[in-house]
Formats: C-alpha cells, structure tokens, sequence
C-alpha cells in the first residue's frame, strides 16, 4: 500500500539527475575528453618542433629528402654477398644484398639453434648425471655472457688461427684457419640448392599426408595401409625427381692444400662463422630451458598413465610427451626466433654485410640518416611480425581444440 | 574322517627372520643410478666422459701447462710459448677495466668498482629494508656519476668522452634501469589505460621498439636525435645513446609489469574505487606495491639482459669493458692474444650475471616460501 509512495521506488524512474547537475569537469566523460585531447595537441606541437627543426637543420646542411636516392648507383661494394654487389649497383639492390644476407643467415641460425637447444633440454633431463651436467654448464655458460662477446670471441677465434698451411685438419675432410673453415661441397651448388629445397617441399607434402591420414582414421577408424611407405615416398621423391632431371650429379669437392690456399670445397668466411655460432649457440641456450620448461610442464600423472599400459619410452616421447610440451614452447619459442632475427643485426661489429651493416654503410656514403634508418626499422618489424604469424599459425595445429 | 586336513594355510607364528637387503650407498648408489644404470647407458657414459676427458685434457694443456703468465711489456715470452697467454691481461686490465680514463685518476674507477660490488653483496642480504637497499643504489650511482665526471671535491673534471672500463658498463647500467623502471610502470598503465589514445600511444611505442633491434634503435638515437633538435642544443654522445637503452628496456618491462598487473584481482581495485581514492592515489597505494612484487622475479631476466647489453654501446665507439678490450688487443705486440683478452671479459661478465641471476631465482624461492605459507 505504500509502495507507490515509497521514495525507494520512485528513485529510479527518475531520470539520471547527475548528469545535468554535475558541473562538466566533474563528468568523467568530458574530463577525458579534455586530457585526451590535450595529450594529442601537446604531442603534435612536439613533433612539429621536432619537424621543423630537423627541415632546418637539413635545409642548412643542404640535403634533400625522399626515397629518390634508392635508384641512385652506390659507391661501395660489399664483401660476402648474396649475389655479386660492386660500385654502380643501386641502393635498392644494396639493401637486397643486406636482407637476403639477414634472411639466409637466419634461417640457418634458426634451424642450428633449434636442433641444439632441443638436444640440450633432453639431455638436461636426462638420469646420466654426466650428460645433464654438461648440458647444465652449456646452458648457464652461454645464458649469462653477452651475446656481443660471444661473437666478438668467435671472430678473434678464427683471424687467430694459424693460415691454411697450418691449418687444423678435421678428419682431413674440413680444415680450420685463418680464412674461415673450409668444408666438403656439392659440385653444382645451384643444383645441390634445388634438391635441398624439393627435401623440404617432400617434407610437407609428407607432413600434410600423415595430417589427412589422421583425420580420415578418427573419422572412419580404419588405418591407411602403407601410409609409412607413402609418407617416405612423399618425402623423397620430389627430390629425387629433381636430382635426376638434373642429370644426378654425383661429384663431391673436397678441399685440398695446393700452394698458400685451397683448391675445391667451400669456405665459410670468419665474418660469416662468427655472427652464425655467436646467434646459434647463444639462442639454444635460451631454446634448451625452454623445451626442458615445456617437458617438465607434463602432469606426472600422464607420464604414469603411459607407463601403466605399457607404452615403450619413445611413445611415450612420441605420443604423449611431446604433444602436450609444444603447446608451452610454440609462443616462448617464437620471441627466441624473433630475439635471433634481430641481434643478427650484430653482425655489423664483425663486418659481415647483414642488413644492418649494409644501412650503415649505405647511410655513410648517402648521408640520408633519417630514409635509410626508416627503411631498415620497417623491414625488420615486417620480418618479425612474419614470424610472429609463422608461429600463430603452428601453435593452431597444437593447441587444445576447444569449441 | 579321519584324514587331517590342515585349517587353514596361513603361517602361525613367527616368520624366519632375514637381514635386510643392502641398498648401494656412497659411490656405489651414485654409479649405479645416475652413470650405469644400463648396460647401454654405461656405454654412452664411458664414451662421454672419454672425449670429457681429452677435451679437458687439451683445455688444460693450453691454458695452464703451456701457459705463460709473466711476460716482458713487448710480449716476447708469449711468442715462444705454445700455450695461452695469460701476460696479456696482467698487462692490460687497467685499459680493459678503466678505459682511456686518466692513469693518475684510475683509482676513481676502482672505488666505483667496489662500491658496486659491496652494496651488491649487502643489498643481497635481507636484513636491510627495501626502502634502505633502493636509496642505498640510488646514492651509489649518483656517487659513481660525480666520481667519474669530478669538477667538485677538488676532483680534477674528466670528459665523457674518457669514460670507459667497468665504471662505464655500471653507470649506463644503472641508468637504464634507473630510467627505464619508471617508464615501464607508466607504459604499463598506459596500455591498460581507459583513454583509447594514451592506450594506442603505448601500445604503439611498446610493440614498435620491440620490433625493432637494439642496435637499430641506438643508431636512431645517436644519429636521428640530434637532427631534431635545434642546432643549439646538443646533447652528449652517451646520453642519446643512453635515451635509446632506456626505451628499449622500458618496451620490454613494461610487458612484464603488465603480467603483474593483470595478476592483481579486480576487487583490489574496485575496493579502492569505493573507499573514494582517485587514479593515482590507486595505483600509488593499492595495485602497484602488489603488481611490482608479483613482476620483480620476471624483472630480474629484463635486468640481467639491460646489463648484457651495454656491450652494444663498443658498436657506438664508447669504450665499455668490451670496446676497451677492442681497445686494449690493438695494439700490435698483443694483438695475437685476443682470444685470451676475450676470455677475460667473457668470465667476467659471467661472474657478474651468473651472481644477479642467482639472487633473481632466490628472490623467486623466497616469494613462493611466503606464498605456501601464506596459503596454510
């Protein structure tokens, strides 16, 4: 009965009074208006000093602007190069050089660090006290020193080293000395290229085959027969294909001492060794703790269930181990890739021609500081965010299906 | 009938009683279950520790039986040696430690030195209150600072061009955290922040300068920066390059003070919200103090890093122990003895990082003690 006269009731109906009563910079929506748009217009006077100071400061110096200068033909050469550089070559074709070089050598550092570090997270754990000490000492050796000096180190290594009289011999196949390490190559390098990269399209024509396979069998519970025999024929045909339709060159080169140098083989240059075992070695460090973390993140229990039907050790690994560590290691996995593209960038402290060496130098003979520093950071935020993508687009096929 | 069949086939009685089996202990226990405990595994031990053995062997060899440790100042007794030599440090590490830094005011270097080193290992007990340990670093910075730059106490002024050695790592160490902490914490909120421009600025310079190398962002600081400014404002080499370290450091910190955030309960702040505190007052009293204690762990990973990366600054030409070293192997009587030089840093650094990283994992041990116990 004194529900309609209650005040309790009527409140609400009433409309929202603090909006017309509440003076405008007690109203939290227009106060962060107002700081908001204070923000922007500081910011923007800033930049416009900046700006202008800079336009001046060019202006005095009588510099122009823009990216004109890409076309223009470069006054330096560069030393190990993804394709021949000389004077006369434009700056555009100097910054392929440099990112070609950066993209190769990561890639190769990747894929050594990758297979370090996993071998050294096993190891860690394993119950041989021997060989988890000394994955222990790698770890907390190359972990707690900077990568700088590593390379630095790597580099003086190799220019201390006695010349290619009196090399070090490495089975007689490899020799160490002062002009890098000389390895066995391919004869047809071009070639050898080819059937390395039909390896890898096998690989995930193989990999794509063993995923349908799976997927049919869930769906239909019947096993593909000679799915094994498939899967390896996938891997090795398309390069065998191409081995052959090459005219399957055999030749091998082996280096050889004739005189002051060698004949035959390839040679990694020191510049080249050092920027590749100071990002590899450093990075497995980093990679090893992470697959151990990951390892180590598997219910003890699942571990005890796989025993328990009698699983051998390997499956254990294979089916049950391994499946649930990546869905930890994938995202920490891909800042250590993308921590390896960036410090390649070290390579400019022992002159091996990366991208950033190659902006530094094209920088200096240019004078465009402000283009060429601008080209350099865009290019690498797109290869990092390339990577970034690379590793979402994995850690979808190993993560927890949820609805 | 009359067939006895026993009641019952359990045993009445005392069993016969036999000793114990003797598990293996002492050097027996450890053979068996970390080295031999397969037939197998014995292989890969005994195979292992073989080629162990030779390396160590080799190691050894050239590092101490082949060794020279004194040398004349020209490196004469190196040249006939066929093993290290360790001459070269005895006499460079004072170009190594200190740089081009006067040789009559070295000694300014070595305090800071020891000053470093002694509050580390104070500041590493817990028996001094945070707020003492904190003062006590910023003190020991602003010490290392005038000591370095002199021109008060009657000490002669030194430009920084001359800085180098180890006081120099230390002091761009210290700034960098110094000014980088704060920077994260205000990244951090920043990126959590309600005002979607402050939001977009953060989130943009965060994930910018992350994207980018160190180096790259050096370079822009020391070759970009004085463009901007106006022709009669210059700003030293080692400051542009310190702005630089410490927007890199303050990217990366500001992730992980943003996981501490995230760690707090909502209610936390809600509660504040209905005691009447404002914003700052908040975050001041309420959030912060808990999502930095929760961060200081992962801090730690950010804060050795920060140290190993002031090598970067040998790539500018400023002489950290790295570029003073690059310094000291020039010249050519001991140029061949780099290896050795670089060994020298490398176990030096090692020491260094190897000691905050301990005290980062016994902070982290500490922090999970007082959780189990908090959680009983």
């Amino acid at each position: 009965m004194s529900s309609t006269s209650s005040p309790v009731r009527a409140a609400p109906s009433a409309p929202p009074r603090a909006s017309s009563t509440v003076p405008p910079w007690r109203n939290p929506r227009v106060r962060s208006a107002v700081w908001q748009g204070l923000l922007v217009l500081v910011l923007a006077a800033i930049a416009f000093w900046l700006v202008s100071n800079a336009a001046r400061a060019l202006d005095e110096r009588g510099m122009t602007s823009g990216l004109g200068f890409l076309l223009d033909p470069a006054q330096f050469a560069l030393g190990e190069a993804f394709f021949v550089f000389t004077p006369g070559h434009s700056y555009l074709a100097a910054f392929a050089v440099g990112l070609g070089n950066t993209v190769m050598l990561s890639i190769v550092s990747i894929v050594t660090a990758t297979v370090i570090g996993v071998g050294l997270g096993f190891a860690r754990l394993s119950r041989n006290t021997l060989i988890s000490g000394l994955a222990h000492a790698y770890i907390e050796a190359f972990r707690n020193t900077p990568q700088l000096v590593q390379i630095v180190f790597w580099y003086s290594f190799f220019t201390l080293l006695p010349g290619p009289r009196q090399s070090w011999s490495i089975f007689g196949l490899a020799f160490a000395s002062n002009r890098g390490l000389t390895v066995p190559a391919p004869e047809n390098s071009t070639i050898a290229l080819l059937v390395l990269c039909m390896l890898l399209v096998g690989a995930v024509l193989a990999f794509t085959i063993g995923h349908v396979a799976d997927r049919s069998r869930r769906r239909t519970g019947r096993r593909w027969k000679g799915l094994r025999s498939l899967e390896l024929a996938a891997l090795l045909v398309p390069a065998l294909a191409a081995w052959l339709a090459s005219g399957a060159p055999l030749g091998w080169s082996v280096p050889e001492l004739r005189g002051f140098n060698y004949t035959g083989g390839a040679t990694l240059a020191p510049e080249f060794l050092a920027i590749y075992f100071g990002l590899s070695f450093y990075i497995a460090a980093f990679i090893a703790e992470i697959v151990r973390g990951g390892l180590v993140s598997v219910d003890a229990g699942q571990i005890e269930a796989a025993n328990a039907i009698g699983l051998s050790r390997a499956d254990l690994y294979r089916k049950v181990m391994v499946p649930q560590a990546l869905r930890v290691i994938i995202p920490p996995l891909a800042a250590q890739y993308i921590s390896l593209l960036k410090n390649s960038s070290l390579g400019v402290a022992v002159g091996y021609p990366d991208l950033f060496s190659v902006s530094n130098t094209a920088l200096t003979y240019s004078g465009r500081t402000i283009e060429v520093l601008s080209i350099m950071a865009v290019i690498y935020l797109v290869l990092c965010l390339a990577i970034g993508a690379g590793a979402n687009l994995i850690n979808r096929f190993v993560q927890i299906p949820e609805r | 009938m009359t067939t006895l069949a026993p009641r019952s086939f359990a045993r009445s009685g005392p069993a016969a009683s036999r000793p114990a089996p003797t598990p293996p202990h002492g050097v027996r226990l450890f053979l068996t279950t970390h080295l031999f405990p397969s037939p197998l595994a014995g292989l890969t031990s005994l195979v292992l520790g073989a080629v162990l053995v030779l390396a160590l062997w080799h190691i050894a060899r050239w590092a101490v039986i082949d060794a020279v440790w004194v040398s004349p100042a020209d490196g004469s007794a190196c040249r006939a040696a066929a093993g290290a030599c360790w001459a070269v440090i005895g006499e460079k590490y004072r170009v190594m430690l200190f740089g081009a830094y006067a040789y009559d005011e070295q000694w300014r270097g070595a305090v800071i030195i020891v000053l470093w080193i002694v509050w580390g290992a104070i500041s590493a007990g817990s028996w001094l209150s945070v707020r003492v340990r904190l003062a006590g670093w910023a003190l020991v910075f602003a010490a290392s600072i005038v000591l370095l730059k002199g021109g008060i106490l009657g000490l002669t002024p030194v430009g920084t061009d001359q800085w180098g050695g180890l006081p120099l790592t230390f002091i761009i160490f210290g700034g960098t955290i110094t000014g980088g902490l704060p920077l994260a914490v205000l990244l951090a909120l920043g990126r959590r922040s309600e005002l979607p421009v402050v939001r977009l600025l953060c989130v943009a310079t965060i994930e910018g300068v992350r994207g980018i190398p160190l180096l790259a962002l050096l370079f822009f600081a020391a070759l970009v920066l004085p463009l901007f400014l106006p022709a009669q404002l210059t700003v030293d080499k080692l400051i542009r390059a310190e702005i630089g370290m410490i927007i890199f450091f303050a990217a990366y910190a500001a992730e992980v003070v943003r996981g501490g955030l995230q760690a707090i309960p909502e209610g936390q702040e809600e509660a504040a919200q209905a005691l009447g505190l404002g914003y700052w007052l908040r975050m001041r009293k309420v959030v912060l103090p808990q999502a930095l204690a929760i961060s200081v762990p992962a801090l730690f990973n950010d804060i050795i890093r920060a140290f190993k990366n002031t090598t970067f600054f040998s790539i500018l030409g400023l002489f950290d122990v790295l570029g003073a070293t690059k310094a000291a192997l020039q010249d050519p009587n001991w140029v061949r003895y780099g290896t050795e030089g670089y060994i020298f840093v490398f176990v030096l650094y090692f020491i260094i990082c190897s000691a905050m990283s301990a005290y980062g994992s016994s902070i982290e041990r500490s922090h999970q003690r007082r959780g189990r116990r908090a959680a009983r």
